[in-house]
């Protein structure tokens, strides 16, 4: 295990000496981050960086593998394209958390910004998961075309909505799965809003137990309240909306 | 001649940050060009500036000129149209200090001016219509004069360059404000100039912007019929003119100036119960022209108060923090925590929300 201080510290860099470290080391704590960019890019697996600050955009983007705590909040575009291993977040993320992920797992302990989850997609054996604690701002999963959001709603605020407007605006794959109660004039309506079976349920429940793993809630407590499943009813929700020709049908 | 903008596209970020002490306490521009320091990368050193308020008591009864000339001539020239429309108590090179980074600076003067008293009543107009129309007749028929500051007790400072050089330059951190606003700029389309580094202003409004307007010619249109000239062909610019306007002439809330600018998608007036709903309705009818399309995230600031707007898509980053008598506004939140590292509450901006801090009493 090897500790890099980041105070004032070029973003370029700290990434270096990132880099560096992690041939050797398998663990790498990164003391007084602040605002740099483009930590854990591409990492692999097996390898570990705990992140103790507010770390900058597009933290942990093409991350391949490996282990991502951070001891504070994140940013914008958090596991940005990732595809695989696992974020941890000890506070909130900022806007677009999972941009276009397509494999490994995000949990943050409370609330994340806007267009959390968009575009996230899943194919063979990939299937990304984004676990929110808290509340999302508007647009979450748009133009999702795959993977999982668990948002569980906790510690909500009087009067604050545990999803943001266009919820599932442009969804044609993957699954949301919302925690409690919400107002259903903040779903797109391109999509269904289902009861979860057993199989969502047993998803959810892997969720919640690693999610209390990590922060300390009480699994139970989370799991004692009824579950909402958004799925896309269409794989191509915007097949008309320009126009539609019939001489070119393309589906 | 100050070259203006349009012809070179080059593609694009930009940072915005802004602090603002609610009980009036002024506190030097330090802390925010720190902060705007800390997100260097948003920008790329092609324009970078400061909005200030509280920063002349001692002249606040005084309109505050700042003011680029292209040469000698042109500020001979133009200072004889405002020394014969305004009387002068102090007038100035504006202080600026070595900064390698900065190059190819204008003359930068200050004024510190008051209508002429018999032009004033023979115009017939209040004295701010008096004071922005002679702005906007110097931006547009002096060429190579631009006013780029002219309200009270508050002023901006601009240049092309990195934010923090330009703090650097403009000694900002021997003012002392209530409220302080930057920009790094990240051009999008166009090259940078002096002029065309934020904040926008006209009287004591100031704009610091990041995004790119899609609505600027329908929005421009329609501001230039009531006599504001949209001469820098930067997006920003009438942003700025559709505050004063709303505001300052029509004598709209605040708020509702943000509702009109960052109106509500019709389907989600259609939603809302009826007398809300009358209320969007009519707002997006009669000022339809004056809605703000494509990404945005500004900081409008003016005396007393700033306002923080979002897209009402939320194209834009904006986080804000609350932390003592002092709310702090950002592009990143790492830009808050630099100078605010324990804020008591921090949250991002939603689209379309304004979020509005005033000073307490007098400024």
């Amino acid at each position: 295990m090897k500790v890099i201080d980041a105070k004032e510290t070029y973003f370029k860099t700290l990434n270096d000496m990132v880099f560096d470290a992690l041939e050797t080391e398998d663990e790498v704590i990164i003391a007084n981050v602040g605002g740099q960019r483009y930590i854990g890019t591409g990492m692999d697996a097996g390898k570990s960086i705990i992140v103790q600050g507010t770390p900058g955009n597009d933290m942990a983007c093409y991350m391949n593998g490996g282990r991502i705590t951070v001891k504070g909040n994140g940013q914008d575009a958090v596991g940005n394209t990732m595809n695989g291993g696992e974020i941890v977040i000890y506070g909130h993320s900022g806007d677009t958390v999972g941009y276009g992920m397509r494999d490994g797992r995000i949990f943050v302990q409370t609330n994340v910004g806007c267009r959390g989850g968009i575009h996230m997609k899943e194919f063979e054996n990939c299937r990304p998961k984004i676990v929110i604690g808290g509340r999302a701002g508007a647009y979450l999963g748009e133009y999702m075309a795959g993977g999982v959001i668990l948002l569980l709603g906790l510690n909500l605020k009087e009067g604050r909505e545990v999803i943001g407007h266009y919820c599932a605006t442009g969804m044609h794959g993957g699954v949301i799965y919302i925690r409690g109660e919400y107002s259903d004039d903040r779903i797109s309506p391109g999509v269904a809003v289902l009861e979860p079976n057993e199989d969502d349920m047993k998803e959810i429940s892997d969720l919640v137990r690693d999610y209390c793993k990590y922060f300390g809630s009480d699994y139970h407590e989370i799991m004692n309240e009824r579950f909402t499943k958004l799925a896309p009813t269409s794989a191509r929700p915007y097949k008309n909306l320009y126009a539609r020709n019939e001489a070119f049908p393309l589906s | 001649m100050l070259k203006k903008e349009g012809e070179v596209r080059i593609p694009a970020g930009c940072a915005i940050s802004g602090i603002i002490d609610r009980k009036g306490n002024r506190f030097s521009g330090s802390d925010v060009i720190q902060s705007i320091a800390l997100m260097h990368d948003r920008s790329n050193g092609l324009g970078g500036g400061f909005a200030a308020y509280g920063i002349y008591p001692e002249f606040k009864d005084w309109y505050a000129f700042h003011v680029f000339y292209t040469s000698i001539d042109v500020k001979n020239k133009t200072e004889e149209y405002i020394n014969s429309n305004f009387s002068i108590e102090m007038s100035g090179r504006i202080p600026t200090r070595k900064v390698s980074s900065i190059k190819d600076a204008p003359i930068i003067w200050r004024y510190f001016a008051k209508p002429e008293p018999g032009k004033l009543i023979s115009s017939e107009k209040t004295e701010d219509d008096y004071v922005a129309d002679a702005v906007i007749t110097i931006n547009s028929t002096f060429p190579g004069a631009y006013v780029f500051s002219s309200g009270k007790n508050m002023g901006a400072f601009k240049a092309v360059g990195y934010p923090e050089d330009v703090g650097e330059y403009y000694k900002l951190d021997e003012y002392d404000g209530y409220l302080w606003t930057a920009h790094g700029r990240f051009p999008t389309n166009t090259p940078g100039w002096w002029g065309g580094a934020h904040p926008f202003t006209i009287l004591d409004w100031s704009v610091v912007h990041n995004g790119e307007i899609s609505s600027y010619d329908a929005n421009r249109r329609y501001i230039e019929m009531f006599g504001y000239d949209c001469s820098l062909q930067t997006d920003t610019e009438v942003i700025t003119y559709l505050f004063d306007y709303l505001v300052r002439k029509k004598g709209l809330p605040l708020k509702t100036a943000a509702n009109v600018i960052a109106a509500p998608m019709w389907e989600e007036i259609a939603e809302m119960p009826e007398k809300e709903r009358k209320y969007y309705t009519a707002l997006r009818q009669v000022y339809s022209s004056a809605l703000v399309n494509g990404p945005f995230s500004i900081i409008l600031g003016y005396t007393g108060g700033l306002m923080a707007l979002n897209d009402r898509l939320k194209l834009r980053a904006l986080v804000a923090a609350e932390c003592g008598d002092r709310l702090y506004l950002a592009s990143e939140e790492s830009a808050i925590r630099v100078v605010c590292p324990n804020p008591e509450y921090m949250y991002s901006v939603e689209g379309g929300v304004p979020i509005i801090a005033t000073v307490e009493g007098e400024v």
